[in-house]
């Protein structure tokens, strides 16, 4: 019972170490962007944001293009989130409920895409769309995303299709509905929270996405909010507190999303693989 | 770059549809027959031309020269393969080439190996220390890579970083003031402690989730046979977990090989020769030397070998499709 004890202990111990190490950054960047300059630029650390001010967000906020580079995130990722859902709708409908001559060509094909770095791929596109007259402006941008939103959207929304039970959709066609009758009645409904949790994956996705925008976006109030971000990061001399309250205001929205959804998507994924 | 939460999608494992089917009496057999064809029609579309043609592209470039010159008339000069030939003898790119293997290498041990191990952990705890550990390893993952940059540069500042008033504190040496990045090791030590940092949560909750899985029937008989848990763990966790390693081991490879977010913000968007991977080194030379074909080269040169890992990663996908 002794040793029993005493092995819990010490797998605590070694967990809260481990937690610790692993969230410190996070912590770190949280308090930091409440702590007033004294204690940001202390020579000792001041560990805990005991005098907390809001100073360093309203200070990160008014920054130049601060609400502009906001603006024009939401839009690129809503149009990019709105066309790659309808795309890959469609065609996750076609890989999860028919067989069809290149199905296993098409899944190759979306997996493997997915493997290319977008920082190779950037150099053609900031060629094409230069020729094309689309380097700042959100259209280009809105375009390259397509590059990798999409296919992940196929196969993500795929799998959800795949877990509607095929008796439903075939007990409603019993009763005389036509296949789009049993789809709207039934697939839909069913389908719902993957189609809100893929959306959202593909948001946090956009959102997060630097390397393009930072090449396609040159005039800062046409930037995106990464942008915003990682040339505040570069500045010599930082100032430590408003960056880190952008950081944390940047790192919100992508926060509460993941945490909402991670579930669904990232857990169970693997769940086949061990069986197999 | 594919972000961290696209594999968490790739990771899917694909159910194998049933072979055969019902009779639909009311599809038309011709209309069901063109009816997937029509559905991926508008995708394939898309894909054909935000990716198909921009790769086309890259190889016809990478056979040009490309320049400022050629940048303004939107109209390369035929090369063939001289950019190749002129990359395959410069040193720099070998450099390169070696540099960027064994930061891949050292990244995906060290994600793996500590993934894993956290993964055991999780496995071993309590119910209220499990969800504290997920909670917070989620928390990581969240992050966006560029948030997560920023903090670690807070972090080295060499003037009120955290890292260093510890290090002092320790008394591992006097690291007041230290410039991180001054010196080619430790700056690729903070380099790859962000990217692991980073990497780790997908790769400890993936072999977590797996563990759930493995049958508890098995451990104990191996138990009951009198072999240690080191035994079971490698002789029975582990060729069990064997697809989640190779899926979680070629897509680290795969992230880590084309690293660049992290240096490029680290270093300021100049970051010099000594911290140029294969995916900086094809960047610069595009983007700030305006030689964009002999980048496209380079850049091709990276994917081809991404290429070989990726084919061993889709291998294993299609593979558990087909054990279903």
């Amino acid at each position: 019972m002794r040793t029993r004890r005493a092995r819990r202990i010490v797998l605590n111990a070694v967990a809260l170490l481990v937690f610790a190490v692993m969230v410190f950054p996070v912590y770190w960047m949280v308090s930091t962007a409440f702590k007033p300059g004294s204690d940001i630029f202390a020579n000792t650390p001041v560990w805990f944001p005991y005098h907390p001010t809001l100073g360093n967000f309203g200070d990160a906020v008014h920054r130049p293009h601060f609400w502009a580079d906001v603006k024009n995130s939401l839009i690129i990722v809503s149009v990019v989130v709105a066309m790659s859902l309808v795309l890959a709708f469609l065609a996750a409908l076609a890989l999860a409920k028919f067989r069809f001559y290149g199905r296993r060509a098409f899944i190759v094909l979306i997996i493997a895409v997915q493997m290319i770095p977008l920082n190779a791929l950037i150099i053609p596109i900031y060629l094409v769309l230069s020729k094309a007259h689309q380097v700042d402006k959100l259209s280009g941008v809105i375009v390259t995303y397509l590059t990798f939103v999409l296919p992940f959207t196929i196969w993500t929304l795929r799998g959800f299709l795949l877990g509607v039970p095929r008796d439903l959709e075939e007990a409603s066609q019993v009763d005389g509905t036509t296949r789009f009758g049993a789809f709207l009645r039934i697939l839909l409904p069913l389908i719902g929270p993957g189609l809100v949790a893929t959306s959202i994956f593909a948001f946090i996705q956009a959102w997060n996405e630097y390397i393009m925008a930072y090449v396609l976006l040159h005039d800062p109030s046409k930037q995106t909010l990464t942008v915003w971000l990682a040339s505040f990061t570069g500045d010599r001399g930082t100032a430590w507190g408003p960056l880190m309250a952008g950081a944390t205001l940047t790192a919100l929205p992508v926060v509460i999303f993941f945490v909402a959804v991670q579930r669904k998507i990232a857990f169970g994924l693997t769940a086949g693989a061990v069986r197999g | 770059m594919s972000s961290r939460f696209s594999a968490a999608a790739a990771a899917v494992s694909e159910p194998a549809l049933p072979s055969r089917r019902p009779r639909r009496p009311f599809a038309s057999r011709l209309g069901s027959r063109a009816a997937p064809y029509l559905l991926i029609l508008p995708a394939c579309a898309v894909i054909g031309a935000v990716l198909g043609y921009p790769l086309y592209f890259m190889g016809r470039l990478s056979l040009q020269h490309y320049g400022l010159f050629q940048l303004i008339k939107h109209k390369g000069e035929w090369i063939g393969t001289k950019n190749y030939s002129q990359i395959l003898h410069d040193g720099l790119f070998w450099h390169v080439v070696a540099r960027t293997l064994a930061f891949t290498a050292t990244a995906v041990s060290l994600t793996m190996v500590l993934g894993t191990l956290f993964a055991l952990l999780l496995a071993q705890l309590g119910p209220k220390m499990r969800v504290l550990l997920t909670a917070g390893l989620i928390f990581v993952w969240a992050m966006p890579v560029v948030v997560a940059v920023a903090v670690w540069s807070w972090m080295v500042d060499f003037e009120f970083g955290v890292a260093n008033w510890l290090l002092t504190y320790l008394h591992i040496g006097n690291f007041n003031h230290h410039d991180w990045f001054a010196n080619t090791w430790s700056g690729w030590a903070i380099i790859t402690s962000l990217v692991v940092w980073g990497a780790i949560p997908f790769v400890a909750l993936m072999v977590y989730a797996g563990l759930t899985q493995v049958p508890q029937e098995l451990v104990e008989a191996a138990t009951t046979d009198g072999a240690t848990s080191w035994r079971v763990f490698r002789d029975v966790t582990v060729p069990l977990l064997k697809p989640i390693f190779v899926i979680l081991i070629s897509l680290s490879i795969i992230w880590d090989f084309q690293v660049f977010n992290q240096i490029w913000i680290l270093l300021n968007g100049q970051p010099p020769p000594q911290y140029f991977t294969m995916s900086i080194y094809a960047f610069t030379t595009s983007f700030q030397q305006s030689q964009y074909g002999l980048g496209s080269a380079i850049a091709l040169v990276m994917v081809a070998i991404l290429l070989v890992v990726s084919f061993v990663y889709i291998r294993q996908m299609v593979k558990i499709g087909d054990a279903e």
